[in-house]
């Protein structure tokens, strides 16, 4: 019985989706062809742009190297191989040049503001400072960002409490009841998640600050923050959701669980990791949004740790009034505050990756361990039993 | 056998779906069913709210300024208030347009890459990539557009403004030697937000992309097409809705950009579409700039700027929910539909 195990355990995780075809296509006519052309660009780009031509700037050299460099990989493409091949080699040239500017842009927007923030990060105290005593005129090393960060992490906190539990039964609804009614929930909240982020701000300071009477505070700004992440809560969980394998929820049933109990016992546990992804990148979102609390949270130079009472700064908002400063030193912890947000966004982010592995349903390594004790357990009960 | 009876509980085959089950609901469930609808239906609830209140709080500008709101270029909000949004609407379009030109085919083309050239080792870590990009907060995109982007971008201006100065757009009337005239840009504030818009296309279009059956594509390439050959007759035509639909999204953002946009434009009243001159606008940018000049519920200058926000929320809502029928359209029949 050992054996049938075994050949039953290695059988079953395998993927009956069919995987793609795979075609390689990298040759040394191919990797020549693309460094001739780039190096022969760079060549000619060097003597036009550099000594023929009167042009100047940076990002013009590069640019005018791409369009060079497709001329020259066309043309000698053509030497080679037959017009299909030739549009197949250029366009997956240019499709992976899309790859590569993006991962380009994201890397340097990070390192630009982490290498920038770092002179006023290097001071210890910049995170133990407030700027309450800070002037515009004051050194690097004296204020900090000490309010700001309570007041990110309380807002969020607040705003986490307030948008993902809404969200997550919004999600089970869409996934779980759907139908026919549900359908233009799913299309109202695909248009939410690009709902300009000032106009839950303007919504808040409309409805809970004019009308209903709410201070500007943290309390305020976390209700906005909360209006921003429902609808990516919702759309990030039901994508989760739905990739719940249907016999599961059948198992279920036919175990005689009500549909709540279903839920509740079955597919949330199954997709627990897949949640718990959703979530934290709706806090990352969240938490760099600056124009929802703009408008009511007010600004304090001071420390609030009381979010329902008095004005109280984020992250964000305090980058966001240090930058616009015309002082060399305000600037500077601009760029601190940038840092710290930014470290704060890659931590959730790492986070994210990690707890959501695979698909819901799959299991870690440690869970299967688990698993797998729980049986044997389970088996010598039964031939105790049996015997 | 009871093992293998054991062994069938986990997950296998996700394409089966799940049985209609025909019973009467128990009371628990009825109750449980109630409060997801109720949830899932405050989203309308709160579009609804942002819609009742934006419009009670912009009544009074639209009763003093009428239709004189859609055709005055200034922003005065007091005495004697004269207000509008003929410079800042279309200015705000033209950054979104500018932004859209550069970010669809950008967009699409780093989903295709993701989705059909990639290694299947880089795969995960470029959507990872690309959820990061998302999750860079505007204010950074704002930071390193003003200090960073921007005094680079200078050069590639001018020579845009000298060389391509014939084509009415690119056309510069200020001195082309003098930076200043560079700065602020609606150009730039264009280029920011597509950086920002990106993210958006390319997550939803590879969505859609990744769904292309794999049939369809193993029968192109039996018919010995090219891999752009079966990207061009296959993996796009049924893309398509997700495309527009993600354009469309895209859209939504880009028009409703605040902080990266208000940091870096040199605010500007008169509409111009020479789009490389210093000065530009946005609505979104207008109100956060200018809310904290009204402490007091009652004044124009507030009411003026939910009258803005009105007018921009409305855009968006509508720009977005076509955008979202769209998706919605392209996904059903694929495997995340109901």
């Amino acid at each position: 019985m050992a054996a049938d195990t075994a050949t039953a355990q290695t059988a079953a995780p395998e993927p009956a989706a069919d995987t793609p075809l795979r075609i390689h296509t990298v040759t040394a006519e191919s990797v020549l062809t693309l460094a001739g052309a780039a190096a022969g660009a760079l060549g000619l780009d060097w003597v036009l742009y550099e000594r023929v031509l009167p042009f100047s700037g940076v990002l013009g050299f590069w640019v005018s190297w791409y369009v060079l460099f497709l001329v020259f990989y066309l043309a000698i493409a053509a030497f080679q191989w037959d017009t299909q091949a030739v549009r197949d080699r250029f366009f997956s040239v240019t499709l992976s040049t899309g790859g590569i500017l993006a991962t380009a842009i994201v890397i340097d927007q990070v390192a630009y503001t982490v290498v920038r923030g770092y002179a006023a990060v290097k001071h210890p105290r910049f995170f133990t400072q407030t700027m309450a005593n800070a002037g515009p005129l004051s050194p690097v090393d004296v204020g900090g960002v000490a309010h700001a960060l309570v007041g990110t992490l309380e807002q969020i906190v607040l705003a986490t409490l307030l948008s993902v539990p809404l969200g997550i039964l919004a999600a089970v609804y869409l996934a779980e009841v759907g139908g026919r009614a549900a359908r233009p929930v799913r299309t109202l909240v695909d248009a939410m998640t690009s709902l300009p982020d000032i106009i839950s701000g303007l919504f808040i300071l409309a409805f809970a600050v004019l009308t209903i009477g709410l201070p500007k505070s943290g309390f305020a700004a976390s209700l906005a923050l909360a209006v921003t992440m429902l609808p990516i809560v919702t759309r990030a969980s039901e994508t989760v959701l739905r990739i719940v394998p249907g016999t599961l929820r059948e198992a279920a049933y036919a175990l005689g669980g009500s549909q709540w109990r279903t839920v509740l016992s079955v597919v949330l546990p199954t997709a627990r990791s897949g949640l718990a992804t959703a979530v934290v990148l709706a806090i990352a979102r969240g938490i760099g949004e600056t124009a929802p609390v703009l408008l009511v949270a007010g600004y304090a130079r001071g420390m609030n740790a009381n979010p329902f009472n008095g004005w109280q700064t984020s992250l964000p908002l305090y980058v966001y009034y240090e930058i616009q400063s015309p002082a060399p030193a305000d600037r500077i912890r601009a760029f601190g505050g940038g840092f710290a947000l930014i470290i704060l966004v890659l931590v959730l982010f790492t986070i994210a990756r990690r707890i959501g592995g695979g698909t819901p349903g799959e299991l870690t390594r440690r869970q299967r361990r688990r698993l797998e004790k729980q049986r044997a357990r389970w088996s010598r009960a039964r031939e105790g039993m049996s015997a | 056998m009871p093992a293998e009876a054991q062994t069938q509980m986990i997950p296998a085959v996700p394409e089966d779906t799940p049985r209609a089950i025909v019973a009467q609901a128990s009371m628990g469930d009825r109750v449980f069913r109630g409060v997801l609808r109720a949830s899932g239906w405050s989203v309308f609830v709160i579009t609804g709210l942002i819609l009742v209140f934006l419009i009670v709080r912009a009544d009074k500008a639209f009763r003093f300024m009428g239709a004189q709101f859609l055709t005055t270029s200034a922003w005065i909000t007091f005495s004697p208030q004269h207000f509008g949004i003929a410079a800042i609407l279309p200015f705000g379009i033209l950054i979104a347009l500018i932004a859209m030109i550069i970010a669809v085919p950008t967009g699409i083309a780093i989903a295709l890459y993701i989705s059909e050239y990639a290694p299947p080792r880089l795969k995960r870590p470029l959507i990872a990539l690309i959820d990061l990009m998302a999750a860079i907060p505007s204010i950074i995109f704002g930071l390193w557009g003003l200090l960073f982007l921007l005094p680079r971008i200078i050069g590639f201006d001018s020579w845009l403004g000298r060389h391509l100065g014939f084509i009415p757009v690119f056309n510069f009337r200020l001195s082309t030697s003098i930076a200043a005239n560079y700065v602020g840009s609606t150009f730039i504030a264009g280029v920011v937000v597509s950086l920002m818009v990106i993210p958006i296309i390319t997550s939803l279009s590879r969505q859609v992309f990744s769904q292309t059956p794999q049939g369809e594509r193993e029968g192109a390439y039996a018919l010995g097409a090219t891999r752009w050959g079966m990207i061009r007759t296959v993996v796009l035509p049924f893309g398509r809705g997700g495309m527009i639909g993600a354009t469309m999204l895209g859209l939504g953002r880009a028009l409703g950009e605040t902080i990266a946009v208000t940091l870096i434009i040199n605010p500007a009243w008169k509409f111009n579409y020479h789009v490389l001159e210093s000065g530009s606008n946005s609505i979104a940018s207008r109100i956060a700039v200018d809310f904290g000049s009204f402490p007091d519920a009652g004044s124009m200058g507030l009411s003026a700027l939910m009258a803005a926000g009105l007018v921009l929320f409305g855009m968006t809502l509508i720009v977005n929910t076509l955008g979202a029928i769209v998706i919605g359209r392209s996904r059903s029949g694929a495997a995340t539909a109901d």
